[in-house]
């Protein structure tokens, strides 16, 4: 009797699917609600980014004659307290909320991963160091660390993007560190280290692949929290300094004319920071599931 | 006699994403007052989804869709939420695998277990936790009045399961049903715990339903046995006639499967092919068809009907095996035969492994930055042994003996507190460098879970292919040749390496873990329960695969296994170890047949056989291992020795040898003649 044979249980596709990225791909867009977020972002960034190539507004210099007008011919949103074009100044100010949404999230979640790892995976004193550095930082409020910083340096673009993800790396490490705690001691790393693997093949082949899904999650809502973030900043007049603009420093800009009804200089902005958070949020929920190989269906 | 409970053509069905699945596909049964009826099937035949229909249990999507459960004349298929209540806990007393998680860990046991008296009953508080306490102690925990009002983290695995029995059967019902209640124990714990329930149905006169994988645990207990597949009933009938006549192709097969049942003649295991089949499209006609040796286009074309040739043996089958008429005696022939043991192959060249004085002291600590060392954890304390090249030395013990840190320190894995791991003369505490690499190529541990052990991101040819990455072996082209080739040397389709390891069955799974272990050709392969997470069937498979790899490849195994039986057949030396000691090491037939260390007995005596004319007088080993925080003084197992005395706690015994090869560290080691006053005994009554 031979036992040489065992049936492997048959792949309904013929081929087996020679590319791993091709298949998440799928996996993604059988998700609605992803392709929803990943449209939505598109979109978004088009209307920031080439926007204004379509739309010509002033952007730079004041026209104090035209301030406060309501929504109507020549300007679809209306015109703020200085006498921006409302949905140009949209344009403008999405471009810098999503670069530093964007940037600051993947700075701080690839520091961030690297620490955690490093961290959770060299273990005892260096992880003790190592940790206690984070929580010593995350016992100082961003924002008073914001505060400080604006206050002393003129905020940029650059400045805003380093300062938001100072404060934001730590979060991603203290969740990469937990994950990789319990995936270092999973049997098919010790597999490695037993033929002989080495720690930087650990950490990257075994340990961030099997991480990814946390991370990417954990990425995705870094970015609507940057752009929060940035927001806030603006709101108490420390963002970045006029006539740059961000959807943060719109919104608080227009708070002040609630009294007046204003509200062409409230909605918008308010409406866009929440279409990315909500975007960015339902990306990285489908992300992670596409990444996710056992759920995948063949 | 009107039966306990009935089930009628009973169907269950689940809804899952893709389609329906019918894991009870028409089974009618019944238990009778008193009778302990055995349900033993491999994983997903529907044994665990009969159990959780008789209480309406079902997981989320589930049903019962036609049929009727019997319990005396009332029908539970029917019953309203209310009346269902009242049944479950009252009437249906159940004990489930895991006694850890269905234990509440943040009551008190005394109150878990009173808590259904609580709802079926109107007893006060005083009167609630008096009968918790009796329950506890017919349940045979030790100190039930003191424990009462500890919580569940401070008991043992054994203890915790006695904790549930009592739990089941507080309310007094008629029924009980365990489902795999000794999975998740030590042998000799599982022992104490089948005891006990076997002595508790015959005490209050219940029905028991024991649903198994393990057919050495219904052997020695149950009165009938229902033999599922595919959430069908294939066979049904007393132990004995089941055990010593087996009708159905597919009992046959298991029987036949069972490595205790070749362990001295070494011939190959019988395997069943294939898989079981997918109960969301079963195939027609028998479903056991696709993998029987006996199949015809009948068997395919129409499904069988359960029937009898004699009474009270019923199977569903066109050509049974075996014959209508059984008389007993047939099988005291069968364990005559196994009796005789044959001599051990000699142990062959120069040791390939040694280890000498192995100590491994795990520390215990406290605090998160200073890591203050409140106690150690002796988990080897001095094992010295060595294996020749080509030779297949088997570690057997409880958990907690110490038989992993041993594997690991061969492999590697862990770095020993003191003593020596030499692998062809070489130390291997001293290597670093390339040395320590090359020698990562000579050894290679196989891991006990598959799955667990496989990277479930990467695709089974590049799990195959690291090893050779990290040694740097080959090009790119040749890696994946030698990927196929190793696939090839396993039994798996070239195809295999795109897909990922949850793709696969358990067993093609562990197939994966030995073409691994196998990629750098070592010469020495540690294998750590290598088959304990498979079914019997695919453990067979595994047994035979790793038999032919040593033949083919010249492979010297070490094999770690709580299960004797395994051990016993691939290995030609057994060393057992007991709490970081080694006890007991010689050849394996000898040290089975005649074993000298109290603890070898006794766990000889406590595993279950599929056997049930086999000799059960003995008790085994009593009460459960102690800490190794503390160990016991002087010989680790006198707190559970029958014949201990005072010199067994004042001193150590050392390893004494008893004939070739066979050594045993005791002070008062067993006579050689037990084993063959059996033999003389079923002798006897054959001439």
């Amino acid at each position: 009797m031979t036992d040489r044979t065992a049936p492997v249980p048959a792949s309904p596709s013929a081929a087996p699917s020679r590319s791993a990225a091709r298949a998440t791909l799928r996996a993604f867009l059988e998700n609605r609600l992803a392709v929803a977020g990943l449209v939505l972002i598109v979109l978004l960034a088009l209307f920031c980014f080439f926007g204004p190539l379509v739309y010509h507004t002033e952007q730079i210099a004041t026209n104090l004659a035209g301030a406060d007008q309501p929504p109507g011919a020549g300007h679809p949103l209306g015109t703020d307290d200085v006498g921006y074009d409302e949905l140009g100044r949209l344009m403008v100010g999405g471009r810098s909320s999503l670069e530093i949404g964007v940037a600051a999230a993947v700075l701080a979640t690839v520091f961030g991963t690297l620490w955690g790892a490093i961290a959770g995976y060299v273990g005892g004193f260096v992880d003790a160091v190592m940790m206690r550095i984070v929580d010593t930082l995350l016992a100082i409020p961003t924002l008073f660390l914001l505060l400080i910083l604006a206050a002393i340096f003129t905020p940029t673009l650059g400045l805003l993007i380093l300062v938001v993800s100072f404060g934001a790396w730590l979060s991603p490490a203290r969740l990469v560190r937990g994950e990789t705690l319990s995936l270092r001691t999973r049997e098919y790393v010790q597999a490695v280290r037993m033929m002989g693997g080495g720690g930087k093949r650990v950490v990257l082949r075994h340990i961030m692949p099997n991480a990814i899904g946390t991370i990417v999650v954990n990425a995705t809502f870094q970015v609507a929290d940057a752009i929060l973030l940035v927001a806030a900043l603006s709101y108490l007049g420390l963002g970045i300094a006029p006539p740059h603009a961000d959807w943060g420093n719109m919104l608080s800009n227009g708070t002040e004319f609630v009294q007046n009804g204003y509200w062409w200089m409230i909605l918008p902005p308010g409406i866009a920071i929440m279409l990315v958070v909500v975007a960015f949020n339902l990306l990285g929920d489908a992300l992670r599931d596409a990444l996710e190989v056992r759920l995948r269906r063949r | 006699m009107n039966p306990v409970l009935r089930l009628e053509d009973l169907h269950t069905t689940i809804d899952v994403r893709d389609g329906v699945v019918r894991p009870v596909d028409g089974v009618t049964l019944e238990v009778g007052r008193g009778e302990l009826l055995g349900l033993v099937g491999e994983s997903g035949c529907g044994k665990t989804m009969t159990a959780l229909s008789i209480l309406r249990l079902l997981p989320a999507g589930g049903r019962i869709a036609s049929g009727r459960i019997l319990l005396g004349d009332d029908d539970v298929a029917a019953m309203t939420p209310a009346e269902l209540r009242e049944v479950r806990g009252k009437r249906i007393g159940t004990v489930f695998q895991d006694p850890m998680t269905s234990l509440n860990p943040s009551l008190p046991i005394g109150r878990q277990v009173s808590e259904p008296l609580e709802l079926h009953s109107t007893l006060s508080r005083r009167e609630l936790d008096e009968r918790a306490v009796a329950m506890l102690e017919l349940a045979g925990l030790p100190d039930a009045r003191k424990r009462a009002g500890d919580y569940p983290h401070q008991l043992s695995g054994g203890m915790r399961q006695r904790v549930m029995i009592a739990r089941a059967l507080v309310c007094e019902p008629e029924l009980l049903i365990a489902d795999e209640p000794t999975t998740a124990l030590d042998v000799t714990v599982q022992h104490q715990i089948l005891e006990l329930i076997d002595d508790l149905r015959r005490r209050l006169g219940m029905a028991v339903i024991l649903v198994t994988h393990d057919l050495g645990v219904v052997a020695g207990r149950a009165d009938r046995v229902a033999v599922m597949y595919a959430g069908k009933i294939a066979e049904l009938t007393d132990t004995r006639r089941l055990f010593g006549n087996p009708r159905h192709p597919y009992t046959e097969a298991l029987f036949e499967a069972l490595p205790e049942n070749s362990a001295d003649s070494g011939e190959r295991l019988y395997s069943i092919p294939g898989l079981p089949p997918d109960l969301r499209e079963p195939p027609t006609g028998c479903r056991f068809a696709p993998r029987c040796r006996y199949a015809t286009d009948e068997c395919v074309e129409e499904e069988p009907e359960l029937r009898a040739d004699v009474a009270g043996h019923e199977y569903a089958c066109f050509h049974p095996v075996g014959s209508a008429e059984f008389d007993e005696p047939s099988a005291v022939v069968r364990v005559h035969e196994r009796a005789g043991a044959p001599a051990a192959e000699p142990a062959a060249g120069p040791p390939l492994l040694e280890v000498e004085n192995l100590v491994k002291d795990f520390p215990v600590t406290k605090g998160a930055v200073l890591r203050r060392r409140t106690g150690t954890v002796s988990a080897v304390a001095g094992v010295s042994f060595s294996v020749a090249a080509g030779e297949t030395v088997g570690l057997v013990g409880e958990s907690g003996c110490g038989k992993t840190t041993v594997g690991r320190a061969v492999v590697g894995l862990d770095e020993p507190t003191s003593g020596h791991v030499r692998i062809n003369g070489t130390e291997l505490t001293s290597l670093r460098g390339a040395e320590l690499r090359q020698r990562h190529r000579d050894t290679h541990l196989v891991f006990q879970d598959p799955y667990a052990s496989l990277d479930p991101r990467m695709r089974v040819g590049a799990i195959l292919a690291e090893p050779l990455e990290i040694h740097g072996a080959g090009t790119r082209a040749q890696r994946s040749a030698r990927v196929r080739e190793l696939l090839g040397e396993v039994g798996l389709p070239a195809d295999a390496a795109q897909r990922y390891p949850h793709e696969f069955s358990g067993g093609q799974r562990q197939r994966v873990g030995l073409a691994r272990a196998l990629a750098l050709e070592p010469k020495l392969i540690v294998a750590d329960e290598p088959v304990s997470a498979l079914d019997v069937s695919v453990q067979a498979q595994i047994l035979n695969l790793m038999n032919d790899l040593r033949e083919r490849h010249g492979l010297t195994y070490v094999l770690i296994s709580h299960d004797l039986s395994v051990v016993r057949y691939l290995a030609q030396r057994i060393g057992v170890m007991y709490l970081g000691k080694l006890v007991e090491t010689g050849p394996a037939a000898e040290v089975h047949g005649n074993p000298r260390h109290p603890y070898t007995r006794g766990l000889i005596d406590t595993v279950p056989v599929a056997d049930p004319w086999a000799d059960r007088q003995s008790g085994g080993v009593s009460g459960e291992p102690p800490s190794a925080i503390s160990p016991p003084s002087g010989c680790r197992f006198r707190t559970r020795c029958p014949f201990a005395q005072e010199i067994c706690a004042a001193e150590e015994p050392v390893l004494r040898p008893f004939g070739a090869g066979h050594e045993a560290a005791c002070h008062f080691p067993l006579d050689a003649a037990r084993e063959h006053d059996a033999t003389k005994v079923y002798q006897g009554e054959n001439g």
